[in-house]
């Protein structure tokens, strides 16, 4: 029985006792708990269900790398899966769930797959559900997904804040042990400015449970004394409760801070993500300690040796009264000592190596302890917890030696360096083979721009075991003195894999590995034996090591096994990749203040006030927000839409065409450069004309298209598309500075700097008179022309270019200008019955009129020719971007599909992107296709659909008729047709 | 994320500031190029483990290009400069020969 102890528990004040409920009970615990010893202390053994058999499961850990007791906490809005309960906090109030049962964490339906485990094996579903294939999507998944998962995520929007923090200092200590602490000391010392951050809320980790004296103090004294100095340091700055995350290129590193997570009062952000630039990273983050693979080792009550010490010496809790030590060296002992020290039974030590007579074993053995050499435990008993075990011969086949009755086994197969953050940037390590270890390799460190290593680990996350070797090595890794500590002589570790030596198929088939996701050496046997030989198959076949815990005790016997069963070495095996993050990290925290209206920026246009004031429904066009249409009140969208197309044809329409891309090109060799951009010649356009150009990339895709207006001598002013200006701008940018760098041209974008207003329809002349000031005339001003001059009150530029086929100006204006001539513009178009028009509106004329849209009938696989611009395409250059690419064989083929229009037969608009149905199928049994809708609309001019798109050989099939699919429904028939449905030659926008 | 120093501003600047064009030095092929050399411009690339010459701008800052000289495997950079050079220049070319440091 788990209980607490009368006294002991140097992290809990008995003082403060502290209320919180699990599965709705509710319970008892102290301040300084984590949640796991506080279920302990309340005989809580069982904390969850495993992910595949749904075996009960305890603690087996006591830090960050438990992968059994994880927890659902809060509630609503904070809500969070999966916690790990050996590292939350307790607070007054706090809500915890067990997760991954059902119906409940004592009765669990899915515990028959644990009964059927010989027909679950390694690549189970692989084999199983390949075929049928709709079985998989209605029978096997929802089954499967059910039955397995984790904890379920909120619905909610999350309750709390979280953000971030920039830093850069000389040195970065990650680990506030007396190795992180030695080596932040020492840089403070040299100058340096330094940061050192701890997971835990107290620094000193474990020398604080094992002690030690360093320089004649008690460790408890000397970690006191050296946190003081540290903190009275102007250049130190310590952050406790704040995991090193990852470590990425160029010293680099994330550090994720807990603010909130483990007090009741939530105000204030919760989590806090500190981005580091570091010139060194010392990772001083411990080791972790092996679990023992050994029939039963996942029955509760089973833990790790450290973590059985730590629950006594930390939290006053006793995981059983009469426990097992399993271990394979002298480390395991300390726990022996401090279970016999708390007034709590030790029932045998298991050793399996065949001699021990090191200080701390015979210290043990003086006690009375019985220590059993050169044995195994064969078996564990119990299910939900442990009621003895079977030992055996270490070097034997399992025959039961002798039977031990306990509670509780505490197993120590050696301890595994944390080389995480070694190794997330390239840090290579070796394999220790006295130690059983795999360690940093210090000649192949992770480096920095000047390709000198940028991290150093320290203590034991190099490998050192005593406290003596940890100090020293900590001093090492910044040049200072090392404190003095006596050294003790330990036994050496003897490497076991699987206990015992000679375990045969049945008693495999109960050492866990993985204990999250039920993986065992048989299943990594198998994966072996299937051919999944490289560690990196072997993991995902088996998904070792994939749990949450990412493999943190997993992974060396996983490999240990992998490498027996190849019959080759751990170091031939290597290990998979460690990646980034340590342990897993909100996707709040990830996200910081970047949510809501600050997710990113947003850019308005000078007008956007007003639309907003004048009920414009909005849509995001990039970074812009832009007016889909004005509906009126009580008005459908679709309505506003068509009276916005009816009315600018017949009468009056203003958009707001602010957006557009407006890039000032000017220099003597800007119109050489120009014929190289443009597939068209603008060299030879002359001042105060216009000419709309097409735009390539190397391919010979068609990338944007717009107006070009030449200004002077040397001037010409690109308008873009909306999404272009940005885009284009830098690739205008990246051929004047990277190609043609002696061309005399400068680019600058001058998209914000104006306001754009088109008045488009029969009144536009008219409202442009009214306001008067400039001559506006078909004459003075003609379609495709462009002048400077005065309107009413403001200095303008009006372009005579047409988006829509309807008598168009588009008006530009310094953007301060801009909302006032909008206003005077409406003001003054009352009388002609102007409305605003929003981009709906705009895409139909344009559509009506056959205009291409470049994102609608291009897709980054389409040429000009293929739209039937080849009017746009200079055959007078001899090069341009994109020529050479349009030249290739593929594009000359006479099979291309190509721009026509579309009419269905019965009016109805086409379904967007349907394809046009071929007969036959293709080599995978699809259905054959010869063409895609580009764009469809319901035309509020013709009155029924409009479509555009690329058809196969489609401008010679005029007037066929094919069929286009629709979701749900038969194909339908349409037309095809030639692109301009309205005004084909071009008379309304021309007077 | 690498720091890469721009040569245009002399800032040292974080990835994040910066977008890369790909392999530098890189010559152009027009239309009177054969299929082959085409290809080569506009398809192949050396995709090295090792010393890469590549193509970086200053995106969010000065706005200008640059080349960098950087080890893809252990991310040593031994240095930046002009993008208006065809080819890498001397003291880059020393830098590499000198800091190999692998």
């Amino acid at each position: 029985m788990s209980r607490r102890l009368k006294t002991g528990g140097r992290l809990i004040d008995r003082s403060k006792p502290v209320e919180f409920t699990f599965d709705g009970k509710t319970m008892r615990g102290y301040e300084g708990d984590t949640l796991a010893s506080a279920l302990l202390a309340n005989g809580q053994l069982v904390m969850g269900r495993s992910f595949k058999y749904h075996r009960p499961r305890s603690v087996v850990g006591s830090g960050p790398e438990e992968p059994n007791a994880l927890m659902q906490i809060g509630a609503g809005g904070r809500f969070e899966p999966n916690q790990r309960a050996t590292v939350q906090s307790l607070w007054n109030g706090l809500v915890a769930r067990s997760q991954n049962a059902w119906p409940s964490l004592g009765f669990d339906i899915g515990r028959v797959n644990d009964l059927g485990a010989r027909f679950l094996p390694a690549g189970f579903y692989y084999k199983t559900f390949m075929a049928p294939q709709p079985f998989w999507k209605h029978v096997f998944e929802p089954v499967i997904r059910k039955a397995a998962g984790l904890g379920a995520a909120t619905t909610e929007p999350d309750a709390d804040r979280y953000e971030f923090e920039y830093g850069f200092y000389d040195t970065l200590v990650v680990g506030g042990g007396i190795a992180g602490l030695t080596a932040a000391l020492g840089a403070m010392r040299a100058g340096e400015r330094v940061i050192l951050v701890e997971s835990r809320a107290e620094f000193g980790g474990r020398a604080l449970v094992d002690g030690a004296t360093i320089d004649g103090n008690d460790v408890v004294d000397w970690v006191k004394d050296a946190v003081q100095t540290l903190e009275d340091a102007e250049n130190v700055r310590l952050i406790s409760r704040c995991e090193g995350s990852g470590v990425y290129d160029h010293g680099y590193v994330l550090c994720t801070q807990d603010l909130t997570g483990f007090k009741a009062d939530k105000s204030g952000p919760r989590e806090r993500i500190l981005r580091l630039r570091v010139g060194r990273v010392i990772t001083a983050t411990g080791a972790i300690e092996r679990p023992l693979s050994f029939a039963g080792n996942d029955v509760p009550g089973v833990v790790l040796a450290s973590a059985m010490r730590d629950f006594v010496a930390n939290h006053g809790v006793g995981i059983g009264d009469r426990t097992v030590i399993v271990t394979n060296n002298d480390d395991a002992y300390r726990t022996a000592k401090v279970l016999l020290d708390a007034g709590l039974r030790v029932a045998a030590i298991v050793d399996a190596r065949p001699d021990a007579d090191s200080a701390i074993v015979n210290e043990i053995r003086a006690l009375g302890v019985n220590v059993h050499l050169g044995r195994a435990i064969a078996k564990v008993h119990g299910n939900d917890r442990v009621t003895g075990v079977s030992i055996c011969l270490q070097s034997g086949d399992g025959a039961v030696m002798q039977e031990i009755r306990c509670d509780a086994v505490a197993m120590s197969g050696g301890w595994s360096p944390v080389v995480h953050l070694w190794s997330h940037c390239g840090g290579k390590l070796w394999w220790d083979t006295d130690r059983a270890m795999f360690r940093p390799d210090p000649d192949h460190p992770p480096r920095g721009t000047d390709g000198n290593g940028f991290v150093v680990t320290a203590g034991m996350a190099s490998g050192a075991l005593t406290p003596a070797e940890v100090l020293s090595d900590a001093a090492k890794a910044v040049g200072s003195d090392v404190p003095h500590c006596d050294t003790v002589e330990e036994g050496g570790i003897l490497p076991v894999w699987i206990m015992p030596d000679g375990a045969g198929p049945d008693l495999r088939a109960k050492m866990w590995l993985d204990y999250q996701n039920d993986v065992k050496v048989s299943d990594v046997r198998l994966a072996a034996q299937e051919g999944f030989e490289s560690v990196e198959h072997a993991k995902r076949y088996t998904t070792l090591g994939m749990a949450t815990d990412q493999g943190k005790l997993s992974n060396i016997n996983g490999l240990a096994v992998l490498a027996d069963r190849l019959d080759t070495t751990i170091p031939q095996v290597g290990t998979t990749t460690f990646r980034p993050p340590y342990t897993p990290i909100t996707i709040g925290a990830l996200a910081g203040e970047a949510r809501g209206s600050v997710f990113q920026p947003l850019r308005k246009t000078p007008i956007h006030d007003w639309s907003e004031e004048n009920g414009a429904y909005w849509e995001p066009v990039g970074h812009w927000r832009r007016a889909y249409c004005y509906p009126k009140s009580g008005e459908s969208h679709e309505a506003a839409v068509a009276r916005e197309v009816k009315n600018t044809r017949e009468a009056l329409g203003m958009l707001d065409a602010s957006t557009l891309g407006k890039l000032l090109v000017r220099g003597p060799d800007a119109g050489k450069f120009l014929d190289m951009m443009y597939t068209n010649m603008m060299s030879t356009l002359k001042p105060g004309r216009c000419r709309y150009g097409l735009m390539c990339d190397e391919n010979g895709f068609l990338i944007d298209d717009g107006v070009v207006a030449r200004i002077d001598e040397d001037s010409w002013l690109c308008h873009t598309t909306t999404g272009g200006a940005d885009r284009i701008h830098a690739w205008m940018e990246d051929w004047l500075q990277c190609e043609w760098w002696d061309w005399q041209v400068h680019v600058v974008n001058l998209t914000e700097q104006f306001a754009q207003i088109a008045v488009v329809g029969p009144k536009a002349r008219a409202v442009l008179e009214k306001l008067g000031g400039m001559d506006v005339s078909a004459e003075t001003l003609p379609f495709m022309a462009w002048a400077d001059g005065r309107l009413g009150a403001f200095d303008v530029r009006v372009f005579r270019i047409s988006f829509s086929g309807e008598l168009s100006y588009e008006i530009a204006i310094p953007a301060t200008k801009g909302a006032a001539l909008w206003q005077a513009l409406i003001d003054a178009g009352a009388e002609f019955g102007v409305m605003p028009y929003g981009t709906e509106a705009l895409h139909i004329m344009r559509a009506e009129k056959g205009f291409i849209m470049i994102g609608d009938e291009t897709d980054g696989t389409v040429i000009p020719q293929d739209l039937g611009l080849t009017w746009a395409i200079s055959k007078k250059k001899d090069d341009y971007l994109g020529k050479r690419g349009q030249m290739r064989s593929e594009f000359q083929k006479a099979d291309r599909w190509k721009l026509v229009g579309l009419e269905t037969t019965d009016g109805s608009a086409l379904e967007d992107g349907a394809y046009a149905i071929a007969d036959g199928t293709n080599a995978n049994g699809q259905r054959n296709v010869q063409g895609r809708v580009t764009s469809t609309y319901l035309s509020p001019t013709l009155n029924r659909g409009i479509a555009m798109g690329l058809v196969e050989r489609g401008p010679d099939r005029i007037g066929e008729v094919i069929r286009f699919t629709r979701i749900g429904k038969n194909p339908v028939e349409a037309k095809i047709v030639d692109p301009v449905f309205f005004d084909p030659a071009g008379e309304k926008a021309n007077v | 994320m690498l720091i890469l120093t721009c040569p245009n501003c002399g800032l040292a600047v974080e990835e994040t500031e910066l977008s890369p064009g790909g392999e530098a030095h890189l010559e152009r092929f027009g239309p009177t190029s054969s299929d082959d050399a085409f290809e080569e411009y506009l398809f192949l690339r050396d995709n090295v483990k090792g010393v890469h010459f590549e193509r970086w701008r200053h995106a969010y800052g000065c706005g200008k290009w640059f080349l960098a000289a950087r080890d893809t495997a252990t991310l040593q950079v031994f240095g930046t400069y002009s993008a208006q050079t065809k080819a890498p220049p001397p003291d880059i070319l020393a830098a590499i020969k000198k800091g190999k440091n692998t």
